[in-house]
């Protein structure tokens, strides 16, 4: 089992808490992982990325090659095509928000941006937004998309709710349920899709 | 034991807890901050009272441990590669007074640039001085050479440089931690006048330092650091350093490379692993995350011997970090290629925070500059160094930590009066001191507007050494009273922000002006903090 995910963003946007939970939960079933993280410079607004490797051999390289991404999981739309020089051409799979994150002058129209991901073979587009304010808050919209991607990660469902309880174990109960409930609507959602 | 899931960063840090540290020194700079910050928040490290408060800046915090070393004790350094710049002089010296007690001396290098003003590549320093230096490749080895670099440093004697680029500094995975190693009793060297380097003390400890130098290459073979792994097609050799070696066996299916491979770790360089590979292969590629440090030495030059390849030759490009399929083609394999970029990506560059106070500030010298031809303000690093970028547009220089200051008596006294230098508060403290003194000594015709956000931003909002010390901090080095400004960066004041400017910048002398808003990313968890303690005090109660 090896999967190699780029998760996209803007900063601030919880990018991280998506890595830590894949790989909480890959850690729980005994696989390997190495994560690479950015920090500085770039977290004021600008473009985040991390690369997230899971397998259950031993990991080489921190940095995916190019063209050998299986996935991309971003939480904003423009954000999730930057990275598709990085994809599998054959297999990869983009899951991403289609809630666009405008602090750029010259950002681009939604349609071009979803005509474009819509291109692609495989892919989920989610209105992570609305579907983590229907849970109970918009700030779930990170885990309403890991939800969406989570049927193409090789994990086992039980593991990403056990990761969230763990993960979210220290911000209270509510938070816990508000997240768990996010997990699974974005599942839902990928599952009707396909 | 479990297996900890660590940064490289925080692998360091936990592997020099275990190696027995008493203090570790530092000034935050990306990619190496958050050594410092684990051991801060380390349970372990705070119970046995390891000292990990910030220092004013690099060299500061190398002397501190240098002062630490000779009292017999473990110390260690971090800092961002350009850091070892300013503590160069304290560092090459600690090569020559040796160490007493353990000196393990970080520099976080970051080729590419993310983050950095160059990419300059810390193993120059390491040869420079003349000490060992270590090059982990992944999470555990840098668990594991930060603990074997203070038995390096104090079996020999020596200061050990311990190098790391940013890719692994900021990259995760599992760590498993070997027993803890204890500190050391306060010892003075049985030399009292080791480190003292007056010229004929300093021969001798010179000598001494090159009398260890086979010692430690000798080290380099027996450390199992450095690796020679046979490969059956001898049409090629190839040195892999630190994690290139990583992006080199990626490309081979479970890593077997069909190549003899020397896997380096650990310099001095033993010349006879490199004797072995020159002498069983055709060509040698290099593959090395940073200067073509190792390619030069074996090409020599005149590159009179057998092919060597790498980034000066071209198979590997001469500028920026590894990957794996730059590794590849070099290594003349095909690589893969994912789907074309799409035109609608636009570039979403890095800006100041909504609400920050630099953008009142930067706003209000734009507005007083008006009147003046532009192209008069020289800056400083750090968040408000973005102001250079639209629609500000307020800058005109960012060249070296403490550089606003002294360029702009520089450019004062070549006649570009006003000349403004814009700084920050921990920049300003870290090395702006001396220049406004050498600005008052020499009745410069400048302004400097210090942004005092309380913090230091730009990584991620550590204590700054200056916080309540700014105006005094002035005073004392002589800037007259009635020419220290304090104004408060807000939209609402922009205008009487402007006049104060304005009145400054006509003044012929040293003049100050403390632009003094807390960063709000600082301010915000401050607020979250004190919310946490207070619901904490009313649960008590
Ligand atoms: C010699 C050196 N050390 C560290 C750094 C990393 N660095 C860049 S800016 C900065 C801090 C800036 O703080 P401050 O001057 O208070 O400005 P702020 O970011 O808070 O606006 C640091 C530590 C560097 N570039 N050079
Ligand atoms: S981190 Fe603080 S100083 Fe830096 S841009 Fe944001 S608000 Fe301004």
């Amino acid at each position: 089992m090896k999967k190699d995910i780029i998760l996209a963003g803007v900063g601030g946007q919880g990018i991280l808490t998506i890595a830590t939970i894949i790989g909480v939960a890959a850690l729980s079933e005994g696989l390997q992982l190495k994560q690479s993280e950015v920090h500085g410079m770039s977290q004021r607004g600008g473009d985040v990325q991390s690369h997230l490797r899971i397998s259950s051999k031993s990991i080489a390289s921190d940095l995916i090659p190019e063209g050998k991404a299986d996935m991309i999981i971003s939480v904003e739309p423009m954000e999730s095509l930057r990275y598709v020089n990085m994809l599998d051409k054959g297999n990869g799979w983009l899951v991403s928000s289609m809630n666009p994150f405008n602090n750029i002058s010259d950002y681009p129209d939604l349609e071009e941006i979803l005509h474009e991901i819509w291109k692609l073979p495989h892919y989920v587009t989610i209105d992570a937004d609305k579907i983590a304010k229907e849970q109970g808050s918009v700030k779930a919209a990170n885990i309403v998309v890991l939800g969406a991607a989570s049927p193409y990660l090789g994990i086992q469902y039980e593991s990403f709710t056990d990761a969230i309880k763990s993960v979210f174990s220290k911000k209270g109960e509510d938070i816990v349920k508000l997240n768990l409930k996010a997990l699974r609507a974005g599942r839902q959602y990928a599952e009707k899709r396909t | 034991m479990k297996k900890l899931l660590l940064l490289g960063d925080e692998a360091i840090a936990q592997g020099a807890i275990d190696a027995g540290i008493s203090g570790v020194y530092a000034y935050p700079g990306t990619p190496s901050t958050e050594i410092t910050e684990y051991i801060q928040a380390s349970a372990e490290a705070r119970e046995r009272d390891v000292k990990s408060k910030w220092s004013t800046n690099e060299k500061t915090a190398m002397e501190t441990a240098i002062g630490m070393s000779y009292a017999g004790k473990k110390s260690l350094v971090c800092m961002k590669h350009v850091g070892l710049n300013v503590a160069a002089d304290a560092f090459i010296n600690s090569a020559i007074t040796g160490a007493n007690g353990g000196l393990v001396v970080l520099s976080a290098d970051d080729p590419s640039m993310h983050s950095s003003q160059n990419e300059q590549d810390s193993r120059f320093y390491g040869r420079f001085a003349y000490v060992p230096i270590l090059e982990p490749s992944n999470q555990q080895e840098a668990y594991d050479m930060a603990r074997y670099a203070f038995v390096l440093s104090e079996k020999y004697g020596v200061p050990v440089l311990l190098r790391i680029t940013t890719r692994l500094a900021h990259s995760r995975s599992g760590v498993l931690r070997t027993e803890s190693a204890t500190e050391n009793e306060l010892k003075l060297p049985s030399d009292l006048r080791q480190f003292v380097l007056l010229p004929y003390i300093a021969r001798k400890q010179y000598n001494t330092l090159l009398a260890k130098q086979d010692a430690l290459e000798e080290d380099a073979i027996t450390s199992g650091f450095n690796k020679y792994i046979e490969g059956n097609d001898k049409s090629l050799g190839i040195i892999a350093c630190g994690i290139a070696y990583n992006y080199l066996i990626e490309n081979y299916e479970d890593g077997k490379v069909p190549y003899p491979v020397l896997k380096i770790g650990q310099y001095p360089v033993p010349k006879k692993m490199l004797q072995k590979l020159y002498d069983s292969v055709d060509e040698i590629l290099v593959l090395e995350e940073g200067y073509p440090i190792l390619e030069e030495l074996l090409r020599g030059y005149l590159n009179l011997g057998k092919k060597i390849k790498g980034r000066m030759e071209g198979s590997v490009p001469r500028a920026g970090e590894l990957n794996p399929n730059i590794v590849a083609k070099a290594l003349g394999m095909g690589v893969a290629e994912g789907f074309d970029p799409a035109n609608v990506v636009k570039g979403r560059p890095p800006k100041l925070c909504d609400g920050c106070g630099h953008w009142d500030s930067f706003a209000a010298l734009n507005e007083a500059m008006k009147s003046y031809s532009p192209g008069r303000v020289l800056s400083d690093i750090g968040c408000y160094t973005l102001s250079a970028l639209p629609p500000l547009q307020a800058i005109n220089s960012c060249v070296d930590m403490g550089a606003s200051i002294t360029m702009a008596i520089g450019a004062s006294e070549a006649g570009l009066i006003p000349a403004v230098a814009a700084i920050g508060d921990s920049t300003f403290t870290h090395s702006g001191i001396t220049g406004l003194l050498d600005a008052v000594n020499r009745k410069a015709s400048i302004t400097v507007l210090i942004n005092d956000n309380a913090t230091t931003g730009m990584t991620g909002g550590q204590d700054s050494a200056a916080y309540g010390k700014v105006e005094d901090i002035c005073r004392g080095v002589g800037v007259e009273e009635e020419h220290i400004r304090i104004i408060k960066p807000l939209r609402r004041l922009h205008d009487e922000n402007v006049q104060v400017l304005k009145e400054e910048l006509e003044y012929k002398g040293v003049s100050v002006v403390i632009a003094r808003r807390e960063c709000v990313q600082t301010l915000a968890r401050r607020m979250k903090l004190k919310a946490i303690e207070k619901k904490k005090a009313a649960a008590k109660a």
